[in-house]
């Protein structure tokens, strides 16, 4: 019996002038149906790359994956991807984002009655029916993203891939964004792999946590299970003992065993540090 | 709070006397411009006082004032002898078949000559179509080649090539070519119409074709990204990504042609002697009139004022058809 989804020995190498670069080196991961999983680790280590290998939008050089024993080589509405900066299309509403792609999911499935319903069902999940007639540039940038959730939910992906969903937005927000998705993965079930650089969010949301080590030839270092019950309370679990062990876990990880000797400067600017990231290997 | 309160009164419609801001804005808007054509005036004025040619005086803005009421007259009075011939015709013929109904009538055309109004609606008339033409060319082309490397790298040398020549190159090929090709007994367009069109649209191909081809290329890659993880076909790519993504810089591309596409116009009629304003300054100039500079001067005033009001209208349809309402538009 093979796992839901399957990476196996999954290994990239980006071309630059002085030779190969390997950004990724033999990274396994078996991922279970439902499962939440978190990928943490520093800016560099090649988040961006598994996930866009998943989502087909890169080619593994070597090694390759696996979703329900079908091997991905593209990129498909079955893995869709929550972008980090939302990416809705700037002269679409929300509702019209969410329609282009149930139109191109369920076309000849559902019909347009059907197809209605299933886009306000799932701006419905999001708490976004509000402004279903609203342009991105109209709302706020949690909104935005909310949009972004649900035209990836819209689409009933297999896996749901989540890029730093809220590595862009102020604390409270983002906290709010995190109930919202720990509601939607109970009432849903998906199963969900996500980049985050947020200790916190990565320990209160996943069921496992994939911690990278640095690039090049970046692998998993280590995978830390979370078996808090769920549903999770931030506010009971900031002072729950084991919550706290799995972030000391994390930290421990990150900032002792994978400490990142570089610039603090540099090391701080996560976000903009993180976009950068899948650039810079794909310039490397 | 305080300032918002303050402010909010001063935009009060209610109220009586111009807050400072408001003096302000229309003093901007209003008198800045104002001010800057009155000086003109005056230095055209003056100027015009001191240049004498063989046409008598430079005309300065009293006597161009006094031949555009001119040109408006000679265009009232071509119109009412128009009439006037077209009424005699229609009672001639119509007595002709009152005497013997089997009579065979002709009823000709009038044939007097092109006013300035008439010349600027040929004129209006030949730009449009050539742009229109040339858009249809340009923007398709311009999608594609921004899409398509390859197809960039194999277009790319002929745009080079083929941006920087003047019109007044291609006039003598376009009119040769016009002249064999165009062979008709009944010609829906006469030829100097076809000659100053394709004349226009070879020069104005190129800034749609270029800024739509930068447009479509640039294209974030984000969205580049959705439209590969929705598998959308190549239709629904163009059409709801890479077409309003491109759309800002097409606009900037389609004015720059229009523009182009206007200065272009009155060089090609002015050199081929086709209707239109450019002839009439040539033939204007040639009738060496003491009239002839003045009304010359009206021309290039309202081939100005036309070019700018082309720009406008494009400007209002980049509005109309934008998705970006927060963007500035100038």
């Amino acid at each position: 019996m093979h796992s839901y989804l399957q990476l196996s020995d999954v290994s990239i190498d980006f071309p630059t002038p002085k030779g190969p670069y390997r950004a990724l080196d033999k990274v396994n991961l078996n991922i279970a149906r439902g499962e939440f999983v978190s990928l943490i680790g520093h800016s560099g280590c090649g988040k961006s790359t598994v996930l866009n290998i998943v989502a087909g939008l890169h080619q593994a050089t070597t090694g390759g994956v696996l979703l329900q024993d079908k091997e991905v080589n593209a990129p498909g509405p079955e893995r869709a991807v929550v972008f980090q900066n939302h990416s809705l299309l700037p002269w679409l509403t929300a509702y019209e984002n969410v329609e282009l792609a149930v139109k191109q999911v369920f076309k000849g499935k559902k019909s347009r009655a059907e197809m209605r319903d299933w886009i306000v069902h799932n701006l419905e999940l999001v708490h976004m029916t509000h402004a279903l007639d609203k342009r991105p540039d109209e709302i706020s940038g949690g909104m935005k993203q909310r949009v972004g959730i649900a035209r990836a939910l819209a689409m009933e992906p297999k896996v749901l891939l989540m890029d730093e969903p809220f590595g862009a937005l102020d604390a409270l927000t983002r906290a709010h964004l995190q109930d919202s998705l720990m509601e939607i993965h109970a009432d849903l079930g998906n199963t969900v792999i996500m980049i985050t650089h947020d200790v916190d969010e990565a320990v209160l949301l996943s069921d496992r946590i994939v911690m990278m080590t640095n690039g090049p030839a970046a692998t998993i270092g280590e995978i830390l299970s979370i078996d808090l019950e769920r549903p999770r309370k931030r506010v009971e679990l900031s002072g729950d003992a084991r919550y706290n062990h799995f972030r000391h876990e994390v930290l421990a990880f990150l900032y002792e065993r994978q400490r990142k000797v570089e610039d603090i400067n540099v090391a701080t600017r996560k976000r903009p540090a993180g976009q950068a990231e899948a650039r810079a290997a794909a310039a490397a | 709070m305080k300032i918002a309160t303050i402010s909010s009164i001063g935009q009060n419609p209610g109220r009586l006397l111009p807050t400072p801001d408001q003096i302000m804005q229309l003093g901007r808007g209003l008198l800045l411009p104002l001010a800057g054509i009155l000086v003109f005036l005056f230095l055209w004025y003056n100027a015009a006082m001191m240049i004498n040619t063989s046409l008598g005086k430079f005309p300065g803005p009293v006597q161009v004032w006094e031949q555009s009421g001119g040109l408006l007259a000679e265009h009232r009075a071509e119109r009412q002898r128009q009439t006037a011939f077209i009424e005699r015709q229609e009672v001639r013929n119509a007595e002709i078949l009152a005497a013997d109904p089997q009579a065979q009538v002709t009823i000709r055309p009038y044939t007097g000559k092109p006013t300035f109004i008439d010349q600027i609606g040929t004129s209006l008339f030949t730009v449009l179509s050539g742009f229109v033409l040339a858009s249809l060319i340009a923007i398709p082309l311009g999608i594609l080649i921004g899409l398509n490397e390859s197809a960039y790298a194999a277009v790319n040398p002929l745009i080079q090539l083929f941006k920087p020549v003047s019109p007044l190159a291609w006039l003598p090929l376009v009119t040769m070519v016009v002249s064999a090709v165009y062979v008709s007994d009944d010609p829906a367009f006469s030829k100097s119409f076809l000659t100053s069109m394709f004349t226009v649209l070879l020069c104005c191909l190129w800034p749609t074709v270029i800024n739509t081809a930068v447009g479509v290329a640039n294209v974030s890659k984000d969205l580049l990204n959705v439209s590969q993880v929705l598998r959308l076909n190549a239709l629904t790519h163009v059409f709801k990504i890479i077409v309003p993504a491109g759309l800002p810089l097409m606009f900037t591309g389609l004015r720059l042609s229009l523009g182009i596409a206007w200065m272009v116009l009155i060089a090609a009629e002015m050199l081929a002697q086709n209707p239109g304003l450019g002839k009439f300054v040539w033939d204007e100039f040639q009738n060496g009139s003491s009239n002839s500079l003045g009304r010359i001067m009206v021309a290039v005033l309202v081939i100005g004022l036309i070019g700018f009001m082309l720009d406008r209208s494009m400007l209002l349809l980049q509005r109309g058809v934008s998705w970006d309402k927060n963007a500035t538009l100038r």
